[in-house]
């Protein structure tokens, strides 16, 4: 059970929070411009690496808001929390 | 009793409180402070349970949890009967009943003996092999299988008892209440850390706080009078909580450790009532540290497993700590100093010791010097070849080892005893510290695995690390913990320890015999009946990884987990495939480190607290007015209303034919509602549904549908323009806390430009829907002052209106095709414009009815529901509503998914409408649609979603969806059912006033 230290509340139990994802996949702004294989790109493809992932959580039971983390999915420590919008880190 | 087996000396058995208990229904005797365990033995009793496979006698062979035989099932209630508890752990109450498991007619008799005759036909993976060919066959042999297997009987009836979870935050965890535990506590607290204690038994201290040899002192004192201060110490100590019979069940990630204390399992049962009896913690710790100490280990030798064979350890803690005899006539079986201790105990308790059989060739340490000058027999470079006596041991055949240990020489020695105490050396506890994701390393000098690499804040100190003598285990415990703590001084800086030092080790994991291997039976795992011979089976087989080894001979897989087999299987495997330890790995240890019972893992959601389930405002009167109610999400709502004794379908038929002939009234207060502000709110809705919102003017509904990006439908709803900027939005029943966050997500990381807010106001209102040509009257009877005409209020618009000063939104929105108004007003009043309404239409016969009749009428209407008519694959373009796409916007969610080359096949399943050659015929939900049963494989072109009969237009309707259904209509299909075949028709979605007439009355 992670403990996540959401950027607008604080430490939290895991259990307040919902894993959205792999993060930094930005929508396409001109889908239509797209082709099949452009838009299945944006839409089915997913990294799952092992060592550091660039996630988006949400504190669904608590602010609401979400956020990024770069976890190692190796041993799910949590090497970084930052707000939406923000660069990923270089680590 | 006929031998007497209790010493008077004891401290923790308190003899003046005699308890009475039941096994196998004969009543004994033990006190309070005992086990099961230790009481059972002190009636003689070692025999207490059969093994799994073969149903071997199996003996009571520990004092703790790491028991593999004395599995017990306890208690004769139906209800709170458990099985599977380990005797030495459970502490005797009066009234305690028990009996033995796995055995049939009787532990003293048991037919499955006969397994053990029949061993040679039982090797590893014998299941496996025998009862995987035909595999049609395998539902006959499980009844056998599970007939004859089984550990224990389930309760069957409800647990009555209570329990209870609590979160626990602390900045030092320590499990494990011995010395070493004890001590970085101590050391902790005093330096103002908060800290919580755990300790599974009964008291604190461990095996120091019986230790009674006058080798061993701290401090120029008896070790366990100067661990007594210590505790002492503790619990005064503010800055320390001590949970004791809480065990620790599991290490996660983050610090995050669940512990389960037994509040009243020691408590005869009249003394438990109305108490909660287990609780589970949650416990966040800043730092952990480890001090669950260490396991003693077995020796593997040709029918180690005889009642009376029991660990030295145990025989020693049964002496010292209940003032129990295991045996009158005792031998110790050794390769380590730690069992004479075991000897002295022995000795000092005037227990009589025939000899010790050490596979050592010498030993001058302290402790084996002063234990020679007793003049006890030692056997050195002995081993034991051989055991007899078959519901107890009676006798040892004892040989001399040759000089590679992997033969027996010379002449059979054969010696009596009752009672063999069996030490192979010790396994630290590293059990949490693996669960915790810990990697070991292994000690080759003890044959150990020792805690290694760690990503969390934790320390292992003492037997847990693999310090086994006293001065190392204090000294490294307190140089440990004040470096894990940064302490640069404590108060235990200059402790003086003594003790006794080994100085020669010997270890051979599985030891000869004079038979060949193929002949004997020296077991490894006690519960699970695994042998070395089955490892080596295993091996010559081909499974290399440990892991594998472990399912294909079931070793360490039994209720204790293989705590005491695991190293030996490793070690055999090592020898075997002439691999070193420390590269096979372990198998993984998983949580729960003991079993935890489901009562203790549930805590309080039991019943109906098992799920929160969500009521309307008008919940009550659904009740009082006889509704049955269906499960939606997590809302209650009224399925239908049965009178005098109706069924479902009298009712639904009922309540339909009065909605459409005069008028019906529906809770709609589980939709849900989302207030959506903002000046971007526009073109927000534009982004989210597929048809255009700019030109919606304030006052007007308009129905929308939502996809997900990959284009299908996800939800849909009406949403009302309340004012410039101002939107309420409605979604479905279970959809509303789904649509919130997606819609969310979207403007958080999407479209952070737009200025747009979300609320979820679904439980803020409460929504009543009065359908039907008799609406219009009813609303003006209640509303008298509202223009209801046609002009000013037409079908798709809103008016914000006061009943009093009740604020009443009331828009003109149907779902069932009829003339609909839906009032929303403030959730505390819904019950009351619920009964304004009924009240106001009593002489139309107005019918209340529920989602079931909801559902016929919509579907008469060829209104989808999505989750029932869609499931995450239906486009609307699949859905024929390809009206609701905006041609001219440039982009909404999912847009572009409409025309990838999968979405744009036109052999795609889609919305299509059946009827049945039979008007009469209903058709099952989720029926199967074929063109030609004949030709097998049967091509399923689709399945039914919704269907039911129409009491209006008197026959049966049905939706589906069906493979290049738009181009099927007209078409004769079949739909087979178990017992007949069902002719149908491909029809409109559209079933009734294709013309939308009803909807203006
Ligand atoms: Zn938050």
């Amino acid at each position: 059970m992670f403990l996540i230290n959401c950027p607008y509340c604080g430490e939290r139990d895991q259990s307040e929070f919902v894993s959205g994802g792999e993060a930094h996949i930005a929508r396409p702004k001109q889908p239509t411009e797209l082709n099949d294989d452009q838009w299945a790109e944006y839409l089915f493809m997913r990294k799952n690496i092992k060592g550091i992932q660039f996630e988006r959580w949400n504190h669904a039971h608590g602010c609401r808001k979400w956020f990024n983390v770069a976890r190692d999915t190796s041993n799910d420590k949590i090497e970084k929390i930052y707000k939406m919008g923000e660069q990923p880190p270089k680590l | 009793m006929s031998k007497n087996l209790r010493i008077n000396n004891k401290q923790f058995v308190d003899e003046t409180r005699k308890l009475s208990f039941i096994f196998n229904g004969k009543k004994l005797y033990g006190y309070k402070g005992d086990t099961l365990a230790s009481a059972l033995l002190s009636n003689d009793i070692h025999l207490v349970g059969r093994s799994f496979k073969y149903h071997r006698p199996r003996g009571i062979m520990t004092s703790g949890s790491e028991e593999p035989n004395a599995i017990l099932q306890i208690g004769n209630d139906d209800a709170l009967t458990e099985p599977n508890v380990r005797a030495t752990e459970i502490e005797l109450y009066d009234g305690l009943i028990c009996n033995s498991q796995n055995c049939w007619p009787s532990v003293n008799f048991d037919i499955g003996g006969i397994n053990n005759l029949l061993s040679p036909l039982l090797p590893a993976g014998f299941y496996y092999k025998t009862f995987m060919w035909p595999a049609s066959f395998w539902e006959k042999y499980e009844y056998f299988i599970r007939k004859s297997a089984g550990l224990g009987k389930s309760p069957t009836k409800q647990d009555p008892d209570m329990y209870d979870h609590r979160y626990m935050h602390c900045d030092i965890l320590i499990v494990g209440g011995g010395v070493s535990g004890l001590i970085a506590a101590k050391i902790a607290s005093d330096d103002n850390k908060k800290v919580l204690l755990l300790e599974d038994k009964e008291l604190l201290g461990g095996s120091l706080i019986y230790d009674d040899n006058d080798i061993s002192k701290i401090d120029n004192q008896k070790s366990s009078e100067w661990l007594k201060k210590l505790i002492e110490n503790i619990k005064n100590d503010k800055n320390i909580i001590i949970k004791t019979r809480t065990s620790l069940a599991a290490y996660h990630n983050y610090n995050f450790l669940l512990a389960r204390q037994n509040l009243t399992d020691h408590l005869s049962v009249n003394d438990r009532n109305n108490k909660i009896r287990q609780r589970l913690y949650k416990i966040r710790a800043k730092k952990v540290i480890i001090s669950t100490g260490a396991i003693e280990r077995p020796q593997v030798f040709h029918n180690n497993d005889r009642p009376g064979i029991m660990l030295a350890s145990a025989v020693k803690k049964y002496i010292d700590y209940y003032g129990v005899r295991c045996g009158l006539e005792n031998v110790i079986f050794t390769n380590n100093d730690s069992a004479y201790e075991t000897a002295l105990s022995l000795h000092k308790s005037g227990t009589k010791l025939n000899a010790i059989v050490d596979i050592r060739e010498n030993s001058s340490s302290e402790i084996v010097n002063k234990v020679k000058s007793l003049g006890i027999q030692i056997y050195w470079n002995h081993t034991i070849a051989n055991t007899k006596g078959y519901k107890r041991i009676n006798k040892v055949t004892i040989m001399k080892l040759n000089d590679k240990g992997n033969d027996v020489i010379g002449k059979k020695i054969e010696l009596n005893c009752d009672c063999l105490a069996i030490s192979g050396g010790w396994t630290p506890m590293v059990h949490l510290f693996t669960q915790s994701g810990g990697k070991l390393k292994f000690d080759n000098k003890d044959n150990i695995f020792v805690p290694d690499k760690t990503n969390l804040n934790q320390l292992s100190i003492g037997s847990a690390k693999g310090d086994f003598e006293l001065d190392d285990v204090l000294k490294n415990s307190i140089k440990d913990t004040k470096k894990f703590l940064q302490i640069e001084n404590s108060n235990y800086d200059k402790i003086d320890v003594q003790c006794s030092k080994e100085k020669e080790k010997k270890n051979i994991w599985l030891l000869p015999s004079d038979k060949p291997l193929s002949k004997t039976k020296p077991f490894l795992d006690y519960q699970n009946d695994s042998t070395a011979k089955d490892i080596k089976l295993a091996l010559r087989e081909g499974f290399k990884s440990i892991e594998h080894v472990k399912r294909y001979t079931t070793t360490g897989m039994g209720t204790d987990q293989g705590k005491l087999a695991n190293m030996h299987a490793l070690g055999i495997v090592a020898d075997t495939t002439n691999t070193n330890m420390g590269d096979l790995g372990t198998t993984t240890f998983r949580p729960p480190y003991t079993p935890l019972t489901f009562g203790t893992i549930v805590g309080r959601n039991v019943g109906q607290f098992f799920d929160i389930f969500r009521k309307t405002p008008m919940h009550e009167w659904h009740v009082d007015n006889n509704a049955k109610f269906e499960n939606v999400g997590q809302w209650k709502r009224a399925w239908y209303y049965p009178k005098d004794g109706e069924t479902m379908h009298d009712a639904v038929q009922r309540e339909s034919k009065a909605a459409r002939e005069s008028s019906g009234i529906l809770d709609a207060s589980t939709l849900g509602k989302i207030d959506i502000q903002g000046t971007d709110a526009n073109e927000f809705l534009n982004r989210v549904y597929t048809n255009a919102w700019s030109k919606l003017q304030i006052g007007k509904c308009r129905y929308g549908l939502m996809l997900n990006e990959d284009g299908m439908v996800y939800d849909d709803g009406v949403t009302t323009k309340l004012g410039e900027n101002h939107y309420l939005m409605t979604t479905t029943t279970g959809g509303a806390a789904n649509v919130m966050s997606k819609l969310e997500d979207y403007l958080q990381t999407e479209w952070p430009e737009l200025n747009v807010f979300l609320t979820s106001v679904t439980d803020h209102y409460a929504t009543a829907s009065v359908c039907g040509p008799n609406a219009k009257k009813i609303i003006n009877k209640i509303f008298k002052d509202l223009d209801l005409s046609d002009e000013s209020f037409p079908h798709m618009s809103f008016k914000e209106v006061k009943l009093g000063n009740i604020n009443c939104r009331v828009m003109r929105i149907s779902f069932t095709g009829e003339l609909s108004y839906e009032i929303n007003v403030e959730a505390s009043y819904g019950k009351y414009i619920w009964e304004k309404c009924i009240e106001a239409g009593k002489e139309f016969n107005i019918t209340p009815y529920g989602t079931e009749t909801m559902h016929l009428l919509r579907a008469e209407k060829g209104f989808i529901i999505v989750g029932q008519d869609t499931d995450g694959t239906m486009t609307p373009v699949d859905l024929q509503m390809d009206w609701i796409i905006s041609k001219k916007k440039y982009d909404f969610i999912g847009k572009r998914s409409l025309y990838r080359s999968d979405t744009i096949r036109e052999d795609r399943k889609q919305l299509v409408g059946l009827l049945t050659d039979d008007p009469n015929e209903i058709l099952e939900e989720g029926a199967q649609i074929v063109k030609d049963e004949n030709k097998k494989p049967i091509n399923m072109l689709g399945h039914v979603t919704s269907s039911y009969f129409s009491p209006t237009l008197k026959k049966s309707i049905a939706l589906a969806v069906l493979k290049e259904g738009k181009k099927l209509k007209g078409q004769k299909l079949l739909v087979p059912m178990i017992d007949k075949t069902i002719k149908v028709t491909v029809s409109d979605t559209v079933f009734l006033d294709k013309e939308n007439e009803r909807i203006n009355g």
